[in-house]
């Protein structure tokens, strides 16, 4: 009787222990349902027969499943589908995230490691042009634009980006900053150009840094709502994001079902994306406060 | 050409070329063009004319719609933000922990703030707070016949929105359990030793060396909650309703300029928002000397 194991005096001394992990897990848990309870309803809502999304809302289990629904959202407004939506979306994230990666990545190398006269000044412009609200630039950039006719196209929306972006250079130098320069020294000493050091040594190492960057453009450009909606006045150009707001427009009020089908069909590449690429996107919020 | 190849000055603007003509094309230049057209008339078909402060006075004395725009905007930015970052940190906090499960709960809470921007997350939110949507019909299954739409109502609807960016304080969170990682538990430890409870722990010890990271979540949250558009503008279809209770700046300033095409009235808004914004982070940053600690101070 006077022997009892190590872990049940432990248990005895301290019985709030026990309790804590399960308590733990209970409101962390229920807090977490709440959070998702929203995304978890807008995608049973998605497969309910159109009578039944509002007459008991908290349900999310349908009586049957309405892929009905799928088909009649992805038909879109007017003759232009789903199909269209969805490959203009994807010709102006993948173009603009490439342009937006290169010269971001370019222009992160030469302020990192190249010293130049009036390298301060720039760096300053830059860091301001970070914190600029669009509001301010927005409206003579869409005079700009529609004086030199580019309104109704692509360009207003893609080539800014070619022309790097102030979030992915601050995070690519952060990058190159942790890469040694005796890397760069050895590679002079060996004859090697500052182009070669960029293209061969540089460019490889920091990899990591332009996976991160390419996944939150992606974000940003498939999510993008203002820009669309200012330059892209022809439904033939519409991307997803704008397609959306048709549902709430006029005639097609009525198809919630056919909407909710289409908005949870726009998350599909977010959720991919993240679930592939986690560990850089979690690197990236926590390194450089991005998003 | 060796010269050339090796001469740092030139090499550094080839570089950064990008950047340098992006910025006198994409913001330098319509900075300057945006302050001009704020001191005229300009409205998109003819030429502008100058008009002195006439914009800004019609603003600041002539224009009710105005004020409800800053009021509405005050609100939101007041309330959101600072919620956002206190359930940020709590729940970074709550999750600062090593059990089973932890990946698991971090991304569902991550979740809302990764879809956040999209136009399917505002949609879905005016179905959440509609008359028949997912709250009500909560909130009836406990018995209140709730049959109001959140959306719908002029005192309810800013707070939707609100309540829309507090659901997203996921990015923030992930920032501040990276910077709770990095406080060393012999910290903790010493001051338990010393016989400091959790709550002392927290503001003698955990606060302090997270408020660099609260500075800067707080100024960078500030700016684009000042700017928030996509969720006032699908919510409200476009009009700010209703009564204009959910007409934040960035909607007004989008209408005044792009239905009323009153590029010049817009400018001067726009102008406006800068010098607030431009205002604002500067009091924070001043103030922060009380309370943002830097470690390489050498204090504690």
């Amino acid at each position: 009787m006077l022997t009892t194991s190590p872990a049940q005096t432990r248990l005895k001394a301290n019985p709030r222990k026990r309790w804590k992990p399960i308590l733990f897990h209970l409101v962390v848990g229920l807090l977490a349902l709440v959070m998702i309870y929203p995304i978890l309803w807008m995608i049973s809502s998605s497969l309910k027969p159109n009578g039944e999304i509002f007459s008991q809302a908290y349900n999310l289990i349908p009586s049957r499943i309405a892929w009905e629904n799928y088909r009649s959202g992805w038909a879109g407004f007017a003759g232009n589908t789903f199909t269209t939506f969805f490959k203009n979306s994807l010709i102006i994230v993948v173009v603009s995230t490439i342009g937006a990666v290169a010269s971001s990545a370019v222009v992160a190398y030469g302020f990192a490691r190249i010293p130049f006269a009036g390298k301060g000044f720039w760096f300053a412009c830059m860091m301001m042009t970070m914190m600029l609200p669009h509001d301010v630039t927005m409206i003579p950039q869409y005079v700009m634009f529609s004086k030199i006719g580019w309104l109704s196209s692509f360009k207003p929306v893609i080539v800014p980006q070619f022309f790097a972006v102030p979030f992915f250079v601050f995070l690519i130098m952060q990058f190159i900053r942790t890469i040694p320069h005796d890397l760069d020294e050895a590679a002079k000493m060996d004859g090697c150009s500052k182009y070669g050091i960029f293209f061969r040594i540089v460019l490889p190492l920091i990899v990591p840094s332009i996976v991160t960057a390419a996944i939150f453009s992606f974000y940003w450009r498939w999510d993008d709502f203002i820009n669309p909606l200012l330059y892209l006045n022809n439904p033939k150009l519409y991307p997803v994001s704008l397609a959306l707001k048709m549902f709430l427009d006029g005639d097609s009020v009525n198809n919630w079902g056919g909407m909710f089908a289409m908005a949870t069909l726009s998350l599909v590449p977010i959720f991919l994306i993240f679930f592939v690429f986690q560990r850089y996107i979690v690197e990236g919020i926590s390194t450089s406060g991005l998003k | 050409m060796t010269k050339f190849r090796e001469n740092n000055h030139l090499v550094g603007y080839l570089f950064t070329a990008p950047f340098i003509i992006g910025f006198l094309i994409f913001t330098m230049f319509p900075m300057l063009a945006s302050l001009y057209y704020s001191f005229t008339d300009y409205n998109l078909f003819e030429a502008p004319n100058w008009v002195g402060f006439d914009n800004y006075k019609t603003m600041f004395t002539g224009d009710d719609q105005y004020w409800k725009s800053v009021s509405v905007t005050f609100t939101y930015v007041v309330a959101s933000v600072p919620l956002r970052l206190a359930f940020a940190l709590a729940v970074a906090m709550l999750l600062n922990k090593a059990i089973g499960g932890i990946g698991l709960y971090r991304s569902a809470y991550y979740l809302p703030s990764l879809i956040g921007g999209s136009v399917a997350v505002s949609i879905m939110w005016t179905q959440v707070f509609g008359d028949k949507g997912l709250l009500n019909s909560f909130l009836n299954l406990f018995g209140a016949h709730a049959t109001t739409s959140w959306i719908g109502s002029p005192g309810t609807a800013i707070w939707t929105l609100v309540a829309l960016s507090v659901w997203q304080f996921g990015s923030s969170m992930l920032i501040f359990l990276a910077g709770l990682k990095s406080i060393p538990a012999s910290l903790h430890e010493a001051a338990n030793v010393d016989g400091a409870g959790a709550v002392r722990r927290f503001f003698k010890i955990t606060l302090p060396i997270l408020s660099p990271i609260i500075l800067f979540n707080l100024i960078m949250q500030t700016i684009s909650a000042f700017m928030t558009f996509t969720p006032a503008y699908v919510i409200s279809r476009g009009e700010g309703g209703p009564l204009d209770s959910t007409l934040l700046y960035s909607l007004y300033l989008y209408k005044r300029a792009f239905q009323f095409t009153q590029m010049g009235y817009a400018s001067a808004m726009a102008w406006v928002m800068l010098l607030t914004v431009g205002i604002i982070a500067l009091i924070l940053f001043q103030t922060s000397k009380y309370w943002v600690h830097y470690e390489s101070k050498g204090e504690s």
